[in-house]
């Protein structure tokens, strides 16, 4: 019989890796190559020669990089609160809903929106938000807001994109949450009613710590994505005829310098600012929520 | 010479060659490559399909070409023609200069912005087309300035399809039933709007809700916003008296709710407003976009009379709001084709005179197009004289910068108004947004 084993090991790529072998591939394809294509323009001039940080200098002081950032932040801070709290107590209520039809019915309704790509779901919005043609053109009016241009006043869009993003990802949180909550064990909760406590304090000191790896893993994934902001703007500016501008976001500030402005370069140091940022965020939300942690 | 010294020689001489060889297919015969007759250097003329960029609208154009071209082969691309801004050629084209593949042959935009980028060296999209391309017999026959926004330092890069030079549009039935008369100048109009508002409230004498409203209002008022001194210089006067008047004219119009914020093309104009239109100034194209289009006024209602003046001209000067233009690649594999596409579009009768919704910008046809509307029986009176006069009268003061002054008006002044700002209190907005906009595109900004 011929050895395929030797101290217990086998030879050859372990099966961990075979499965890991495709994204790792794709990583360095759409991730990691194009990252250091962008470090390498966003210190090069366009003729390929060193420019030290004159890039980075020269998008801090265009007049759009500051109220970009502003946007994006305002943006950020509303739907990472939102998400985390409203994610996390709609997971808490669907796993107490005690009846199994109701439960997957609730599941799969809040997950239906987040199968619509990105740019069709935005589509819709626009509609949605149009007191014109909105079937909830009433809602609107209650807030005294008659045409679409009221509606996308500069004030109101990052609630909206907020609202955007909610109804299109939150959906899939929901779910991600619902499954993280059933690998609790059952004797904890049950130990935790015995214990006389209530399911509002059950939900507060036994599960919301136990699930604190899940919402760290989706802060990152969120922030990431919110920090990229740029089709719900992209697409709310032509629909609105120019009236939101193309450099809303910071994303959309780089896609103008490379494609408006003919500047890769200065794009490019756009794109690393981003990336430093959401690096640095994703790195505290690992540590905070000791995501590597290992019970 | 050692394997590796004849190794690094090759390499060198390999990297030296790169470096030195020309833009553009490197094989060149006489009529081909850096040698063209064309007056830049041409590509490999291969057969094959004709990418075609139009907008929506243009579509019956290259639909009309390929009815009359039966073995043409053509691949049409409908794309919002750079319109409000978008910029979109802008974008794709930059993006197919990096990866030296992909343009369109032919490209049709609506904007007046494409010459101040696509021209420039770095670009070169744009393929010259009065040094050898095009007979000048053609480029002839079009109006006088009509060739304008195309022309940077005496080069043509474009074949205007349509001129959009401004008139002044009045329902004739309803100012006949009111009882006014059609003002001749801006003071008249300001006046009418009062009486309208105390006499006929709902009623509309004018429309600033979209990006081009400056074109209308700031340019035919000869407000120095937008001149474009140079290749990278531009004077930016946006609160000088001549635009403070056009912009007290508006903040009067819009408190008495005479002049309509809405977007034309909007869902909501049409809805609320399409029947209370009695005047509007705006583009000759407004007549088929407009009235026959988005807000369908019955037949013989719709009258057109001159551009408006101010008291203090001697004649009416008028903005321009787009007039699309047709562009061909220099990197086109298919010049003849390309040529004779657009040659075909915006000179044949048979797309120009019978089937465009615009005032041609060839001459003949112009001719033919306002005798074919005149003969339609849709509008009330005489329309050919008015159009014909403001042809002309297009202001030379408003420029056609690298970048889109629409677009700094739509995201400036527009959420201001819907805020409720007036618009005389949003020029130094619009002046400093302008200067900015110029400065990103290295322009030089006198104040």
């Amino acid at each position: 019989m011929r050895s395929v084993t030797s101290g217990g090991r086998r030879f050859g790529p372990a099966p961990g890796h075979l499965f890991v072998s495709g994204y790792v591939v794709l990583l360095v394809a759409f991730g990691i190559g194009p990252a250091l294509y962008a470090l390498y323009l966003a210190f090069t001039t366009n003729m390929g020669y060193w420019a030290g940080i004159d890039n980075f200098t020269k998008t801090f002081a265009d007049f759009r990089f500051l109220p970009a950032v502003g946007h994006v932040a305002a943006y950020l801070v509303l739907w990472l609160v939102s998400l985390t709290v409203l994610v996390v107590t709609l997971a808490l209520v669907v796993h107490s809903v005690r009846n199994r039809v109701a439960g997957s019915a609730l599941r799969f309704l809040y997950y239906i929106p987040g199968a619509l790509a990105g740019a069709s779901s935005v589509l819709l919005w626009l509609f949605v938000l149009d007191p014109s043609v909105s079937p909830v053109a009433w809602l609107l009016s209650a807030f005294d807001l008659q045409t679409f241009n009221q509606v996308i006043a500069p004030g109101n869009l990052p609630l909206i994109f907020t609202v955007i993003a909610f109804w299109t990802g939150a959906g899939s949180w929901i779910v991600v949450l619902y499954g993280a909550l059933n690998t609790i064990p059952h004797e904890v909760i049950e130990a935790a009613r015995m214990d006389g406590a209530s399911a509002l304090t059950t939900a507060l000191r036994v599960q919301l710590p136990m699930l604190r790896k899940w919402i760290a893993y989706m802060l990152i994934l969120s922030l990431a994505g919110g920090t990229q902001l740029f089709v719900e703007p992209q697409l709310v500016s032509q629909a609105s005829f120019g009236v939101v501008g193309t450099d809303y976001s910071v994303n959309q500030l780089a896609y103008l310098y490379a494609f408006n402005q003919n500047d890769f370069n200065g794009s490019a140091a756009l794109s690393i600012i981003l990336l430093i940022f959401s690096v640095a965020c994703a790195a505290l939300f690992v540590a905070r929520g000791r995501l590597f942690d290992v019970d | 010479m050692s394997p590796k010294k004849v190794f690094i020689a090759l390499a060198a001489l390999l990297t030296i060659s790169a470096c030195g060889q020309p833009v553009g297919n490197g094989k060149t015969t006489d009529d081909a490559g850096a040698n063209s007759p064309y007056g830049f250097t041409t590509a490999a003329q291969k057969d094959g399909e004709l990418l075609v960029w139009v907008d929506s609208t243009r579509l019956d154009a290259a639909k009309a070409y390929q009815a009359a071209h039966p073995d043409a082969k053509l691949d049409i691309v409908t794309y919002d023609g750079n319109a409000n801004g978008s910029n979109t050629l802008k974008t794709k084209v930059q993006l197919f200069d990096k990866a030296k593949a992909g343009w369109p042959d032919v490209a049709f935009t609506t904007d007046n912005n494409t010459a101040a980028w696509a021209s420039q060296p770095s670009s070169g999209f744009t393929a010259p087309l009065n040094k050898g391309y095009l007979d000048q017999a053609t480029l002839d026959g079009f109006a006088k300035g009509a060739l304008d926004p195309c022309t940077v330092d005496g080069t043509v890069y474009c074949l205007r399809n349509d001129l959009a030079h401004v008139v002044l549009w009045y329902n004739k039935k309803l100012l006949d039933q009111f009882g006014y008369t059609v003002p001749a100048t801006w003071e008249e109009y300001t006046a009418l709007g009062a009486r309208v508002a105390a006499e006929h409230p709902g009623y509309i004498i004018g429309t600033a809700g979209d990006a081009w409203a400056p074109e209308v209002y700031m340019w035919g008022s000869e407000c120095p916003a937008n001149q474009v001194t140079g290749a990278k210089a531009i004077t930016v006067k946006a609160t000088d008296a001549k635009c403070a008047r056009a912009a007290s004219m508006l903040d009067t119009l819009i408190a008495n709710k005479t002049m309509s914020t809405l977007s034309l093309f909007g869902a909501d104009f049409a809805k609320t407003q399409g029947d209370k239109v009695l005047m509007l100034p705006g583009p000759n194209w407004y007549g088929g976009a407009v009235f026959q289009g988005t807000i369908k006024t019955p037949a013989g209602e719709i009258g057109v009379a001159p551009a408006l003046k101010w008291a203090d001209q001697p004649a009416p000067v008028t903005g321009n709001v787009g007039g699309g233009a047709w562009w061909v690649s220099s990197h086109s594999e298919h010049l003849d084709a390309a040529k004779d596409f657009v040659t075909w579009v915006t000179t044949n009768d048979a797309y120009q005179a019978e089937l465009a919704p615009g005032y041609p910008a060839y001459s003949a046809a112009a001719v033919k197009w306002l005798a074919k509307q005149q003969a339609s029986g849709y509008w009330a009176g005489d329309i050919g004289a008015p159009i014909t006069a403001a042809a002309g009268a297009v202001w030379p003061g408003w420029g056609a910068p690298e970048f889109s002054p629409e677009s700094v008006w739509a995201k400036t002044v527009i959420p201001g108004m819907t805020a409720g700002k007036t618009v005389t209190s949003l020029l130094p907005d619009w002046q400093k947004a302008i200067e900015q906009e110029a400065q990103v595109f290295g322009y030089t900004v006198t104040k």
